[in-house]
Formats: structure tokens, C-alpha cells, sequence
């Protein structure tokens, strides 16, 4: 009931359908999306009954397998090389003496999250060609988890470097008072403490290089076809709901990850 | 286990000589300690007092090793320790946080020296086991550390601190999170855990009840200096200087003029007219405008106010159960506080607005550096 001597926001006039209205707009496309993934008719507008054909047919399809397999190469390998190069450049940014150009190297990390990714994406096309150019060097799919790796680098600092600046710097002074080297008191407290900071970086990293398109979709070489360049072709001839139903399993399996990475990192932090 | 044997001079524990500290650089330099040098003995309950930013955690800071002085040692048992890092020194803390490692039981805590120190896994849960009764927390080793009270997890940071055996146990204040009731226990823990365990406390607050109960010596601290060392009765009773008397217990101040001096007694007139006789320091000659003190129970009220030493009006009678304060202006303007010990007996009462005298117990009346 609104009660204008309540302070709380959800009180205030209003709220409700501001928020429904919010709700609505972020996941009724989504919501649709799915329902459409059940139908049994072959167009993705009009409902004709519900089964899971295209589910089956999607399954089965050899180019899906392909961009899935691409797409896990490309993710899994970018998200653990960006995830080890985030934390130990946390690490030294927040456990050393301030250095010069200490802000400098904060900025030069967080710089892809601020250049618009489609001039990353060109420049890293640039560069590849310049160096498949002139040095003939051409890494095939290690291209893509190159540019991956360093786009992911970012997400992972972030909730890395946050958990690092929360922790408690008694608890390395306490193990150095309890004779602990520095390597043992990095070993046995700051990195276990770190543990959930670094599978969510980790987390975003994936979900980060998992969908990414645009420099993907200029960087990759035939035969590198990812998921959502797969998704993206197959948008471009008449669609059927089997784009649903790969759509929906993809949306399956992020939510599946990001809800074991919360569970794990909230454990963690009891 | 060795028997705590205070007032009883023996070798030094920690010896800190010539040490400054200076933070920052240029115009911004601010020195955290200015030249202390401090012996602390073996098997010592030392506390260092002082209000906040006197210095004395910086003091403690480096006999842990988490600072480097800019100047001077620190010995530990005659060895210089000053240059080496905290994991090398027989040193260990009592953190005022308690600093707890989150992710392991409270068994897991107290054995971490011992395991970082190399001992084999037999010894180290025997003498886990043993910490564990010595702090009486047998049952709940196999918690968490956030899964126990903070009384409960100040007991699990000393048996920590305490396992690998120091030379020396530092204490940072490690009373302050606790409510009353539970630090006065804790108060008579200490003091029972350095008894039975006979290693040297150095001890860190800025609660002066605390520093008198506790220790057998107590340095205090103002600006980076350290003003007075001594057991709790030197202290209160014979302070060095004006700042000491005023920062542990009540002290009245009257300002006089040194008219005579023989053996240690000089007598100040004050500004009453009045001359009392008053002690003095040894190292200190007191001449000209000088500062007496009188504790507020080292005075009484005598009725007759022409038999005081000193004499006014009485402004307020304040009763606290145990004792009654009595304000009272003196014939020159100071205003000067009688602490009296309430009893059944026959106490004389005393109403606001009568003329009183006022008399101080034999060398209650001192003079003292301001």
C-alpha cells in the first residue's frame, strides 16, 4: 500500500509498474524466444503446437557441434589465460609499494572496457593481416583465443582486484608474524581467500568471450565459425524454431555456469 | 613454565635503544617516535600507555617487524632484530581485530605457526590440544573462526599467538572490541596466561584502568616519547611530569611560587596565600611558577576551615556510591576535587555552600615538570 510517510522506495507511487514495466521489457523477448524453441511448425511467428522436434534436430546438426566445439577451444583457453594474467596483475597492483605509473598500468588494463569493440575489432583484423603479411604468420584458431584473451583480460581484473583490495591486510601481516614466508603467506592465505574473486572473474571472462561477436566475426578464418556467428548465419536464411532451440540451450548453459560459479564463490564466503 | 617474578629487575627481553621512527618525506615528515629507548624484562607484564597517536603502536609495529625503524635497535635477548622481517623474529601478536584466518577451524589457526615453523604433525596437535584447554575452548576447535563469539575469538587469537612458544607476545589493544564485563574477565585471563605460561607481555592501550590492573611496569607515551616507565604505584603515586598525572586518574593543579626548598620539600605559596610543603622529583629542581598536584584522595575536608591547609567554599557534593567527590572553590579561584571513601561509620557530612578546609596527606602534594 503506499504510505506517503514510508521512506522506503517501495512505497513510493508508482514502483510496481515502473518495475513490471522494466521486468517485461528485458525478458519477455526471451521468455518468447523459448516458448518458440517447443513449436512444432516450422515458422518461428506463428504457433502451431508443442514438441521438442527442434530440439532433436538441433542436436543432431554436424555445424552446430562444429561452432560449439569452436566456441568451447576458444572460450575455455581464453578464460583460463586471462583469468591467470587478471589475478597476477591484481596481485601486483595492489600488494607492492605505490610505483610510478602505477595508475597508468590501471589504465591501460581497463582500456578495452572503454574502446567502442568495434575498433578493437578492426585494429586486431589489421594486425593479423599485418603479421600474416609481412612475417606470413597465421596461428589458425589461436588467432581468436589471442584477441579473446585479451578482451577477457578486463572482466576478470575487476572482481579480482575488488577482492584483493577488501581483504584484510592483517591476515598476511598475522601469517608473517606466524612465521610465514611471504611465497606461504600468498600459498596459504591471500590465494584461498581470493578463490571466489577468481571463478567470478573467471565466470565473466567466459560469459564475455562465450558471446562474443563483433571482433569475433572479423577476426575468425573459415572453419572458425563460433556460436553466435553460427546463430547469425543462420538468422540470414529463412529461420525455423531449431534457432530457437540452439538459442535456448546456449541460454541454458550460461545460466547453468554463472549459477554454479555464485553458489561456489558464496560458499566460499561464509 | 617458568614463575612470573615482577618488581624484581632480571635480564632484558627487549631492548630498544635510540629508536626513531619517521613516516613520510621532506616538508610532510612526521616522526612517530622520537629517540625511545626502554628496557623490558624477562617474564614481564609491560604495558605501553598512552592516548592515540602517541606512538605505541608504532613501538610495538616494530618489535613485530611489520616496520623498520629509520634509527636505532631493537635487541631481542642481546641480538640485534631490527632489520629482520616479521617471520624471523621469536616475536609473536595479538592483533586488535584478532585477524583470524577465516578459512580455517580454530584448531587449523593455532596450529599455523607451529606447521609454518616446521614441527611435525604429532607435535603440533599436542601442543593444539594443549592451547586449547589453556584457553578453555576444547569443544569448539572444529569451528569455523565465524562461527564463535568475539569473546571466544579473542581466546583462539592469543592461544594462536601463544603455540609456537615466543620469546615475546605482542598485544595490540586487544581488549578494545569487547563490552565491559567480558574485557574485565579477560583482564584476569591475561594475567592468569602470563603467570602459567611465563612469557613476556608487551602490552598496548590507551585505558589507563587497564594499564594500572594489569601490569607490572607501565611506560607512558605522549608525542612519540616515552615520559615515564614504572610499576602501577610509581606511576600514579609519584608521576614525572604534568601530563602523566593528568592522563592516569583525577589530579588537582595549583599553580604557586617556590618561596623555599631543603631535602627533596620545597614549600609553594599558592595563589590563596597559602604555602604548602610539596615533593619533588629527583632529576628536577623546581623553582619560580611551578604546577603542584594533589590527588583527589590524597585530600580531605576538615570542618574548621581555618585548620586546612588550604580553605573555600564547598560548590557540589557528587555521590558515586563507593566515594563522594567534593567541589571546592578555593579562597583563590582554583577549583580543587576531595574524593572521599563512603563507609557506615560516622563519615562527617558536608553541605554545599559551607566554608571548609582542606588538608593533604603527608607528601600528597607534589611539584611537577609541566
Amino acid at each position: 500500500m503506499a504510505d506517503p510517510r514510508s521512506a522506503d522506495i517501495k512505497d513510493q507511487p508508482g514502483f510496481r509498474s515502473i518495475a513490471i514495466i522494466c521486468l517485461c521489457v528485458l525478458y519477455a523477448p526471451i521468455l518468447i524466444l523459448m516458448i518458440f524453441s517447443l513449436n512444432t511448425g516450422s515458422l518461428v511467428t506463428r504457433w502451431e503446437g508443442i514438441g521438442f522436434g527442434w530440439y532433436g534436430s538441433a542436436l543432431l546438426n554436424q555445424e552446430f557441434h562444429n561452432a560449439a566445439k569452436n566456441t568451447l577451444i576458444i572460450s575455455v583457453t581464453a578464460t583460463i589465460i586471462s583469468t591467470i594474467a587478471a589475478t597476477l596483475a591484481a596481485i601486483g597492483m595492489t600488494r607492492v609499494k605505490p610505483w610510478p605509473g602505477l595508475s597508468a598500468a590501471f589504465m591501460v588494463i581497463n582500456l578495452p572496457l572503454m574502446v567502442p569493440e568495434i575498433i578493437t575489432a578492426v585494429a586486431t583484423l589489421s594486425f593479423f593481416a599485418l603479421i600474416a603479411g609481412t612475417l606470413g604468420l597465421n596461428f589458425g584458431i589461436g588467432n581468436l583465443i589471442l584477441a579473446h584473451t585479451v578482451f577477457c583480460i578486463p572482466f576478470a581484473y575487476m572482481p579480482i582486484r575488488a577482492r584483493l583490495e577488501d581483504m584484510d591486510l592483517t591476515l598476511e601481516a598475522a601469517a608473517a608474524d606466524l612465521y610465514a614466508t611471504p611465497w606461504h603467506a600468498f600459498r596459504r592465505i591471500t590465494l584461498p581467500l581470493l578463490v571466489p574473486g577468481v571463478l567470478s572473474g573467471g565466470a565473466l571472462a567466459f560469459i564475455v568471450s562465450f558471446d562474443d561477436f563483433t571482433i569475433t566475426q572479423l577476426v575468425a578464418g573459415p572453419g572458425q565459425t563460433t556460436l553466435p556467428l553460427y546463430i547469425w548465419n543462420q538468422i540470414r536464411r529463412p529461420m525455423t524454431p531449431e534457432i530457437n532451440a540452439i538459442s535456448t540451450i546456449l541460454l541454458l548453459v550460461s545460466i547453468l555456469f554463472v549459477s554454479i560459479s555464485f553458489l561456489i564463490a558464496r560458499r566460499r564466503a561464509k | 613454565m617458568g614463575k612470573c617474578v615482577p618488581d624484581q629487575p632480571g635480564k632484558s627481553a627487549i631492548e630498544v635503544r635510540g629508536v626513531r621512527k619517521v613516516f613520510g618525506t621532506g616538508d610532510a615528515q612526521v616522526a612517530a617516535l622520537d629517540t625511545v629507548s626502554v628496557s623490558i624484562r624477562e617474564n614481564e607484564f609491560f604495558t605501553l600507555l598512552g592516548p592515540s597517536g602517541c606512538g605505541k603502536t608504532t613501538l610495538l609495529r616494530l618489535i613485530a617487524g611489520f616496520d623498520f625503524p629509520s634509527e636505532g635497535e631493537i635487541l631481542l635477548h642481546g641480538q640485534d632484530i631490527a632489520p629482520l622481517p616479521p617471520f624471523k623474529r621469536p616475536v609473536n601478536t595479538v592483533f586488535q581485530s584478532y585477524a583470524l584466518f577465516p578459512h580455517m577451524t580454530v584448531a587449523e589457526n593455532i596450529g599455523f605457526g607451529l606447521e609454518m615453523l616446521g614441527k611435525p604433525k604429532s607435535e603440533i596437535k599436542a601442543r593444539v590440544a594443549e592451547m586449547l584447554k589453556l584457553v578453555k575452548m576444547e569443544a569448539l576447535s572444529a569451528r569455523r573462526t565465524s562461527q564463535i563469539s568475539g569473546g571466544q575469538q579473542q581466546r583462539v587469537a592469543l592461544a594462536r599467538a601463544l603455540a609456537p612458544q615466543p620469546k615475546v607476545l605482542l598485544l595490540d589493544e586487544p581488549l578494545s572490541a569487547l563490552d565491559y564485563k567480558l574485557r574485565k574477565e579477560m583482564q584476569i585471563e591475561l594475567k592468569r596466561l602470563q603467570h602459567q605460561t611465563g612469557i613476556t607481555f608487551i602490552f598496548v592501550t590507551h585505558d589507563q584502568e587497564e594499564a594500572l590492573t594489569m601490569s607490572d611496569r607501565i611506560a607512558v607515551m605522549s608525542a612519540g616519547k616515552i615520559l615515564q616507565v614504572g610499576t602501577p604505584r610509581d606511576i600514579y603515586d609519584r608521576p614525572a611530569e604534568r601530563f602523566v598525572a593528568d592522563f592516569i586518574g583525577e589530579t588537582n593543579f595549583l599553580k604557586g611560587t617556590v618561596v623555599s626548598k631543603k631535602s627533596g620539600i620545597a614549600m609553594v605559596k599558592i595563589a590563596s596565600e597559602a604555602t604548602v610543603a610539596a615533593g619533588f622529583p629527583e632529576n628536577f629542581d623546581p623553582s619560580g611558577a611551578v604546577t603542584v598536584v594533589v590527588r583527589p584522595e590524597h585530600a580531605d575536608l576538615v570542618a574548621d576551615a581555618a585548620k586546612g591547609m588550604v580553605s573555600g567554599t564547598l560548590a557540589n557534593v557528587v555521590y558515586f556510591g563507593t566515594d563522594t567527590h567534593y567541589h571546592v572553590k578555593l579562597e583563590g579561584g582554583d577549583d580543587f576535587i576531595v574524593r572521599h571513601q563512603n563507609s557506615r561509620s560516622g563519615a562527617v557530612s558536608f553541605e554545599p555552600g559551607a566554608k571548609v578546609g582542606v588538608v593533604f596527606e603527608d607528601d600528597g602534594a607534589r611539584i611537577l615538570r609541566d
